[in-house]
């Protein structure tokens, strides 16, 4: 089971939420930080240990001497990444989405592969933990490519948190499409109504079943709520505005290790879901 | 010679497009027969990315020497250097009046992009 969690506004919790219940398990579990642009979970996390590997990416490169100008990998390429003026093609690799389509389509096998990194992968244990992040190359326009690699090592049967990024692109349309549930994390606030209501919409559009955790939960208006009640989104948890709470995330503590109360709402949170996702297996 | 000139309309008369890559339209004027030819150039325009190197390279497949523009991003003024066409940047008023000022020498080529790369 993949659980993602996610949000449209930033700074609503999402981190909290993931290690929190990621540490409130025992059973063997791996901890994905998807968010590449800004990875945390390590933060709060910390194995012993971690491998670090460098990921890359196909970007095409022309061999002079057997391209004869033809075009075709430039027509091809929807994102213009080749471009040809007289005989010689342009290679602008920082738009490549690494199709390879080029490679396919060149009669001449003018185009080969090189490469272009995308950033690192931190893989490390922590407990009943595999927790692992990627780290986006600083210049690196696209994060899906590196998001994807991060998620290459979930394997059939794991019981996989994600942290997903913020937002409603692609970053996080890429980290949210494989889970079974997604928790959306968000704060009883105008803005975090407002892109709360556009994530709904996303998560719906990908048909994955999603609950509220609504953080901060004392403060802002009943516009949350209204809005939860009218979709029928089931809220699974609150978390309350509190210094205490501020304070051990401020030192990168978890919530489940102060707390005994904590850990019983966080593992209570999981197992509702476990429910909610297998309802909808059946109901499939 | 030919001299690109992006536009928003489809003449002489009509203002000149700051924009390059998703410029309205780009007319290639035949200095010597003053025939004008106009480029829709909407496709490029709503390209999802690369707009300015598409748009470089179908100035280059017209033939024009010369293109007049508001601006001009990194990825186009590299295409159009490739393609060995210069560029005059911030140019506006109409595209005719471009052309004047063009003809009697008032013009400056840029020696690199004058905009910002867009993701």
């Amino acid at each position: 089971m993949i659980i993602s969690v996610a949000s449209g506004k930033g700074g609503t919790g999402k981190t909290t939420v993931s290690v929190n219940l990621a540490a409130s398990l025992e059973t063997p579990l791996k901890l994905l930080d998807c968010d590449v642009e800004e990875p945390n979970v390590h933060l709060f996390i910390q194995p012993d240990e971690m491998v670090s590997r460098t990921e890359s990416t196909f970007v095409p490169v022309i061999d002079e001497q057997r391209c004869n100008g033809c075009r075709k990998c430039a027509d091809l390429c929807e994102f213009n990444a080749l471009a040809v003026i007289g005989e010689k093609v342009l290679v602008f690799p920082e738009l490549c989405h690494s199709c390879e389509g080029c490679r396919e389509i060149c009669p001449e096998q003018a185009v080969q592969a090189g490469s272009r990194e995308l950033g690192t992968i931190e893989t490390g244990s922590w407990q009943h933990v595999i927790m692992s992040y990627g780290r986006l190359r600083v210049g690196e326009a696209m994060s899906p490519p590196l998001i994807a690699r991060v998620q290459s090592i979930i394997d059939p049967d794991d019981l996989v948190i994600i942290d997903a990024p913020p937002g409603t692109s692609c970053p996080a349309i890429n980290a949210m499409k494989v889970s079974d549930f997604v928790l959306l994390v968000t704060e009883p606030t105008p803005f975090g109504l407002h892109d709360l209501v556009l994530t709904v919409e996303a998560v719906r559009q990908l048909e994955i079943p999603c609950g509220l955790v609504i953080n901060r939960a004392d403060i802002g208006n009943e516009e949350v709520y209204r809005y939860a009640r009218r979709e029928s989104l089931p809220i699974l948890m609150e978390i309350p505005f509190e210094r205490s709470i501020a304070e051990i995330y401020s030192r990168g503590g978890l919530l489940v290790e102060h707390s005994e109360e904590w850990r019983i709402r966080f593992s209570g949170l999981f197992d509702t879901i476990n429910d909610r996702a297998a309802l909808q297996e059946v109901g499939r | 010679m030919k001299v690109a000139i992006t536009a928003r309309g489809a003449d002489l008369s009509s203002e000149v497009d700051p924009r390059f890559g998703r410029a309205a339209n780009i007319l290639i004027i035949d200095l010597e027969t003053m025939e004008v030819e106009t480029i829709d150039n909407s496709v490029t325009a709503n390209s999802f990315k690369g707009a300015g190197i598409q748009a470089a390279t179908m100035v280059h497949d017209r033939g024009a020497e010369v293109l007049m523009t508001g601006y001009c991003g990194p990825k186009a003024f590299q295409t159009l250097q490739a393609a060995g066409i210069r560029v005059v940047s911030e140019v506006s008023g109409t595209v005719g009046e471009a052309l004047e000022r063009f003809r009697t020498g008032e013009v400056q080529y840029l020696d690199s992009a004058n905009a910002e790369s867009h993701w």
